[in-house]
């Protein structure tokens, strides 16, 4: 069968590019978006070096700190009750970059830049967590519908209106606690009640893509339930779930900070951000600096991955809030 | 829109081999109530007791307003619903009631040219991708490769080869259905459901896109069930036209026939409908255009009898006991009418009389659901 085109297309394409090239991805250009967004691109560089310094603390800590649980006696004034530390601002010098905590005079450079650690990586193995949990809740419950849909969704409404805090505090509080043991058990209580978010998002957007005609297309050549989902639809919704992920990371790098505030996070000598400002409460009074430090670090982070999933929202959907 | 009709099509139904047979289809979408026990409350009867049949290498023009059933119909003939009753015979097999996985070999066979080119192609994918996902789904063996046979396709359908990387949104509107064209192709089917092809596109591209279905027509053999609302598009490309009215048709003629001599009241009033865009005769055209009062009543709950009886200004009494079955009054022409419409009616007077008769029509007693 030989057959040239026929009835060829008088359009010719939006291209001025020679011929062969490449094609713009929906990602490509959501890139290019994003790029031209200078709020949006400080909140990644932020977010970015903020994982960098949390990979790399001990070797920051080895050039800029001191052993994390190294006591500096002689950084505390004895004058003042052995309670704050010598000089203005917390003991902020060239030596402690970030000042010495009241009483024991550890470094408060190495213990935020070990907080950074232990936050990062509960935040993001919560969300790697919520994000599995809620694909696979979302996606069964929009693209089967029916009584799937019904008890997924309601089991996300249940979640959702579970007075998390107080459950959480319960359930930590009588676990044993071991350094590994904690987090893990942190990682699968934020993960598990923080899915619902995602779920919701992708069962909606499931909802809508289950109906566009490029599904019923790939029927159409006889693909089958799988391959729809994860060639026709998760490609479509890998843009929300990135963006609510985003989203996501920052409120539970809170919710960590929360229960280490409350004393059911890590135990301690495992730094973390939250205790350290539980911790700074005793000694406002005398030490505001020890205050301050840690709830910047918390204000920062949240901050840039707020500011970063928001510019990625509007990168990748740009018809919402416009 | 007529820039070329070969003269055999006049003579309509080239061949006598059946390719599909449909009988008494029906398709029911239940609605319920609940939410965990669902109970079914009505049926919505979207498509309603439909019989067809298509001759290999022919065009069968399926026609109808927005909810007739056309596009259910479609739906189920390449099964991508399940009927809830009546037969679909394809090439001499059943496929009514074949599972997901019985029907898959068959899919080469049946494939769709679907309504909207922006939703139909995915936007994550390449059109390569797209193009080859027959391929691939179906494992065809592709002696070069499958990039050579999707721009084998490409150039089929005149688009570039160059145009294998580029993502659907680089494409217009005309393009893209020249995509969902070349993906329906990609498996060499017997039978293309086109559902309302050219429906989204600019009046001068869809010129393009239907001579292109008509040159692949001719030069793979292709049999076409043509799904449209657009009558000129219809007569331009059909041998054959199915006129639907709330999930049954309603009749069935070879397509100079149905035009020239229409037997049904509702296919008369249909055609007078179609825009005259000469001006000197648009007055005229006007006066004549038969404007059926009402909407179409709701398909949960259908009039009795005659479904077109409560805007048809010939209806009887007749006409609400009995429903008409279609019968062949002329050759390989069926009606399913119990007071065809006779030839008197068709001359300019009897326009003008069919058209005072239908605005005195008085509004449907069966309220909506």
């Amino acid at each position: 069968m030989t057959v040239g085109p026929v009835t060829p297309s008088t359009e010719t394409p939006s291209a001025d590019e020679p011929a062969a090239v490449e094609g713009r991805s929906l990602g490509r250009i959501a890139w290019a978006r994003l790029r031209r967004d200078r709020v949006a691109l400080d909140g990644g560089i932020t977010v970015l070096l903020l994982i960098l310094v949390a990979a790399l603390a001990p070797l920051i800590n080895r050039v800029f700190g001191h052993p994390v649980n190294e006591y500096h006696q002689d950084r505390i004034d004895p004058n003042l009750g052995g309670i704050p530390p010598v000089g203005t601002w917390g003991g902020i010098s060239s030596e402690f970059l970030l000042g010495v905590q009241p009483v024991t005079g550890r470094d408060l450079f190495s213990q935020i830049l070990y907080g950074a650690q232990t936050s990062l990586l509960i935040a993001f193995a919560a969300t790697v967590l919520a994000v599995v949990i809620g694909i696979v809740v979302g996606v069964s419950a929009g693209f089967f519908g029916g009584w799937l849909d019904s008890l997924f969704s309601r089991f996300m409404d249940l979640i959702l209106a579970f007075p998390l805090i107080l459950f959480a505090i319960a359930l930590i509080s009588v676990l044993p606690p071991t350094r590994a043991f904690r987090t893990a058990v942190m990682i699968v209580v934020i993960g598990g009640f923080s899915w619902p978010y995602i779920g919701r998002i992708v069962r909606g957007q499931t909802l809508s893509l289950r109906e566009r005609e490029f599904v019923e297309s790939a029927r159409s050549i006889g693909a089958g339930n799988v391959r729809i989902i994860v060639k026709e639809l998760l490609p479509n919704l890998a843009a929300p779930i990135l963006v609510y992920a985003t989203l996501i990371i920052p409120t539970n790098i809170l919710f960590e900070a929360a229960l280490s505030f409350l004393g059911v996070g890590v135990p301690p000598p495992t730094p973390s951000w939250g205790r350290l400002l539980s911790d700074a409460v005793q000694y406002y009074e005398y030490d505001p600096t020890y205050m301050v430090v840690p709830g910047m670090a918390i204000f920062v982070t949240v901050l840039a991955f707020n500011l970063f999933g928001d510019g990625l929202r509007d990168a990748l959907d740009p018809k919402a809030n416009r | 829109m007529s820039t070329h009709t070969s003269p055999d099509r006049t003579t309509a139904r080239p061949g006598t081999d059946e390719l599909l047979r449909v009988t008494g289809l029906e398709k029911h979408f239940p609605i319920t109530r609940g939410a965990f026990i669902r109970r079914t409350v009505g049926a919505v009867r979207a498509v309603d007791g439909v019989d067809l049949t298509v001759a290999t290498g022919e065009t069968l023009g399926l026609v109808g307003e927005s909810g007739c059933g056309k596009s259910t119909t479609g739906r189920l003939i390449s099964r991508l619903l399940r009927p809830t009753g009546g037969s679909i015979v394809f090439d001499g097999r059943d496929i009514t009631d074949l599972s997901v996985r019985r029907m898959r070999p068959l899919r080469r066979e049946i494939q769709m040219i679907f309504q909207d080119p922006y939703s139909s192609l995915n936007p994550r994918h390449t059109v390569g991708t797209i193009v080859g996902a027959p391929l691939r789904v179906q494992d065809i063996p592709t002696p070069h490769g499958v990039k050579r046979a999707v721009q084998e396709l490409l150039e089929l359908v005149g688009l570039s080869p160059e145009h294998y990387n580029r993502y659907p949104h680089e494409f217009s509107g005309g393009q893209r259905q020249r995509i969902g064209i070349a993906r329906a192709l990609a498996l060499r089917p017997k039978l293309i459901v086109a559902d309302e092809p050219v429906s989204a596109l600019d009046v001068s591209i869809q010129a393009q896109v239907v001579n292109l279905l008509d040159d692949l027509q001719r030069e793979l053999g292709l049999t076409y069930v043509f799904i449209a609302h657009d009558l000129s598009v219809v007569k331009h490309i059909c041998d054959r036209v199915a006129v639907m009215y709330l999930g049954k048709v309603v009749e069935v003629a070879p397509r100079d026939a149905l035009y020239a001599t229409p037997l049904h009241p509702y296919t008369l009033a249909l055609l007078s409908a179609v825009p005259v865009p000469d001006p000197d005769r648009r007055d005229r055209a006007q006066r004549e255009r038969i404007l059926l009062t009402g909407d179409v009543p709701s398909p949960v709950d259908p009039p009795s009898g005659c479904r077109f009886r409560t805007r048809c200004w010939k209806a009887r009494e007749r006409c609400e006991r009995e429903t008409p079955a279609l019968r062949e009054l002329a050759g390989g022409h069926l009606v399913a009418c119990h007071f065809p419409v006779e030839d008197a009616e068709r001359t300019p007077r009897g326009r003008i009389a069919a058209h005072l008769a239908a605005a005195d029509v008085a509004p449907a007693t069966t309220t909506p659901a």
